[in-house]
């Protein structure tokens, strides 16, 4: 099992792949996939009870990324644990290739269609349902970003979920307080969040979504509450690991040019060496 | 002259926004991708950001029409279509009121994000509301003209528009109707009738169609609903066969309605050009709508199909 020095190295190599995904396919969600890949980490690494071999066992744990933009993620997570050949990552949006913008089934590892906001928890409950009624033991997850949640149906869902005590299901809210076209505070205000989320039911945490250590333990006492749902609110930085990218919504969609690859390059390897000399002290 | 058809639509917003302080506009969290946000930079106390919450959008829109406003929305088309399509129907359609539905990165023309983005239904589901009129305009000139008729226009409106940049085409005497369609090249062989960015590919393909020696009729019928049904009746009885052309599904939108439209006045064999029943996928724009049939060379070859079976 990877600790947490380990997973942070593993974080850094992610980063630096899924900008060089970006840069070859000439299309991506930069800063949200920065935003949310420590956790898609910690997820596949430590969380889910899912492997390549185990993929088509009923008793697996399900994700489900609802904010299905920031694919390039997960494609880059999904490749390291070994759902497909990490070559595949080179055929992103590219003609004829099943690693399309958007998150399909047709990708290995990946359970659900995502891309337009707001239907992964409701779909995720359905699972979790399904799940309570054939007395498995597996769970949920579901990734959420902030400014999706202006959508109504998560809180359709929510009112499902608290009402059945969806205790499989766990929500992670990607808290990045950045939206496509600005502040989410600003565009329709979301805060108070957290009292919103305990209002509808689910018992509550929050961590820093960026610290592996923080998200590991949150997510392995799971549920944080017998016969709740459980809802843990990721406090992240759009952009996170690249300075020029933090917290700018221009980078929303935005790819690098070959100046801005580089600068970001030479920030993404300097993390990487960091932690590897971490790591190596460490043995 | 080349403009993303979506840049023309911003900046004629714009300008209405000058000529008519009933005119507001609201955007759910893509006002940089439909290009709304120059109304916004202009008229920031008439431009609502609703975040990501289409459904909520339209039916305030709904709201602000009863009101005695006249709302621009602006997402996604297949958002507008969908996500939204039950506050369209019930709130806007059904009651006449005057909201302008314009649906961006339409067709295929979101040809990164894929499938999930791109819109092959919208106007088959438009099309099928009552009350609504469905507009989808092709060149630079043309969509600045659609727009403003459309703003004019009393009652509900979905406006179609690309991702694409467009090409100026037409001059400022261009004769923009809504509900006409227009005759761009005479030709008496086979009509190819197209709609938005494809009426410039069905120009494409009357010019190839030419050194084969076959004369096409190219119709611009950027009006969906209300059909221009005595124009389709002329091309019909005129040329003997049609050819559509849209970067749409082949069940619902123009194809449909032209099809519709010679069964009841003057049938003659028409041949549908458009996306094969199937969801789109990521590539290069050129790729994925010649994969979905939307080529010169698709449509030459259903021309000469058209022509053959005319007996
Ligand atoms: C229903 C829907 N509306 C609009 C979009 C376009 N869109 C893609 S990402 C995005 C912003 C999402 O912001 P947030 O949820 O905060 O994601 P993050 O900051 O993590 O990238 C929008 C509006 C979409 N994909 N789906
Ligand atoms: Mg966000």
């Amino acid at each position: 099992m990877l600790d947490a020095q380990q997973l942070s190295l593993k974080s850094a190599r992610y980063r630096r792949s899924i900008l060089r995904l970006i840069k070859r396919a000439g299309a991506g969600h930069t800063s949200g996939d920065l935003s949310c890949v420590d956790i898609l980490n910690v997820l596949y690494n430590r969380v889910l009870n899912v492997a390549p071999e185990t993929f088509a066992d009923p008793d697996r744990d399900r994700f489900i990324q609802s904010k299905g933009h920031s694919v390039e993620a997960l494609y880059v997570v999904l490749a390291d644990r070994g759902f497909f050949p990490e070559s595949e990552l080179e055929t992103v949006c590219r003609f004829g290739s099943h690693f399309v913008g958007h998150p399909t089934r047709k990708v290995p590892g990946i359970e659900q269609n995502t891309g337009a906001l707001g239907h992964g928890l409701p779909m995720s409950v359905g699972a979790a349902l399904a799940g309570k009624m054939d007395a498995r033991p597996f769970r949920v997850f579901t990734l959420l970003g902030d400014g999706e949640l202006a959508e109504g149906s998560n809180w359709e869902a929510s009112l499902t979920a608290a009402h059945y005590g969806l205790d499989n299901l766990v929500v992670i809210v990607d808290r990045n307080f950045l939206q496509i076209t600005g502040p989410t505070e600003d565009v329709c205000a979301l805060e108070p969040l957290e009292a919103k989320f305990r209002d509808f039911g689910y018992c509550v945490r929050t961590c820093d979504g960026h610290d592996v250590a923080a998200l590991v333990q949150a997510l392995e006492s799971v549920p944080f509450r017998e016969g709740r749902p459980s809802l843990l609110l990721a406090r992240t930085i759009k952009g996170k690991g690249v300075s020029f990218m933090e917290n700018d919504p221009s980078w929303h969609h935005g790819v690098p040019d070959e100046e801005q690859y580089a600068a970001a390059m030479r920030e993404l390897d300097a993390a990487v060496a960091e932690r590897e000399a971490e790591v190596a002290a460490d043995d | 002259m080349e403009k993303p058809q979506r840049l023309v639509f911003g900046e004629t917003l714009v300008e209405l926004g000058a000529e008519n302080d009933r005119i507001v506009v609201l955007d759910a969290d893509v006002s940089s991708s439909t290009q709304t946000l120059h109304f916004a930079a202009k008229y920031p106390e008439r431009f609502f950001n609703f975040g990501v919450a289409e459904a909520n959008m339209v039916s305030a829109a709904a709201g602000f029409a009863a009101t005695g406003y006249i709302p621009f929305v602006s997402t996604f088309a297949f958002l507008l279509s969908m996500r939204a399509g039950d506050p369209v129907r019930a709130h806007v359609a059904y009651p006449r009121l005057n909201v302008k539905l314009a649906g961006g990165y339409a067709g295929l023309s979101d040809f990164a994000d894929g499938a999930s983005h791109q819109s092959v239904e919208d106007l088959a589901v438009m099309r099928a509301i009552p009350h609504m009129t469905v507009v989808v305009p092709s060149d630079i000139t043309e969509t600045r003209m659609a727009v403003r008729a459309v703003a004019e226009h009393e009652g509900p409106v979905f406006l179609r528009l690309s991702r694409a940049e467009v090409t100026e085409d037409y001059g400022p005497d261009h004769p923009f109707e809504i509900g006409r369609g227009i005759v761009l090249r005479d030709g008496s062989d086979v009509t190819i009738v197209g709609t938005g960015p494809m009426v410039q590919m069905a120009m494409r393909a009357a010019d190839a169609l030419a050194e084969d020696g076959i004369a096409a009729r190219v119709v611009d019928m950027h009006t969906l609903k209300p059909l221009d049904d005595d124009l389709v009746a002329r091309c019909a009885g005129e040329t003997g066969a049609i050819v559509t052309v849209e970067e749409h599904n082949i069940y619902g939108g123009l194809g449909s309605a032209v099809c519709e439209s010679v069964c009841a006045s003057r049938p003659v064999p028409v041949l549908r050009c458009g996306i094969p029943d199937r969801f789109g996928e990521s590539g290069a724009l050129s790729e994925i709508l010649a994969r979905a049939g939307l080529s010169v060379e698709h449509v030459c070859e259903l021309a000469h199909r058209a022509v053959a079976a005319k007996n």
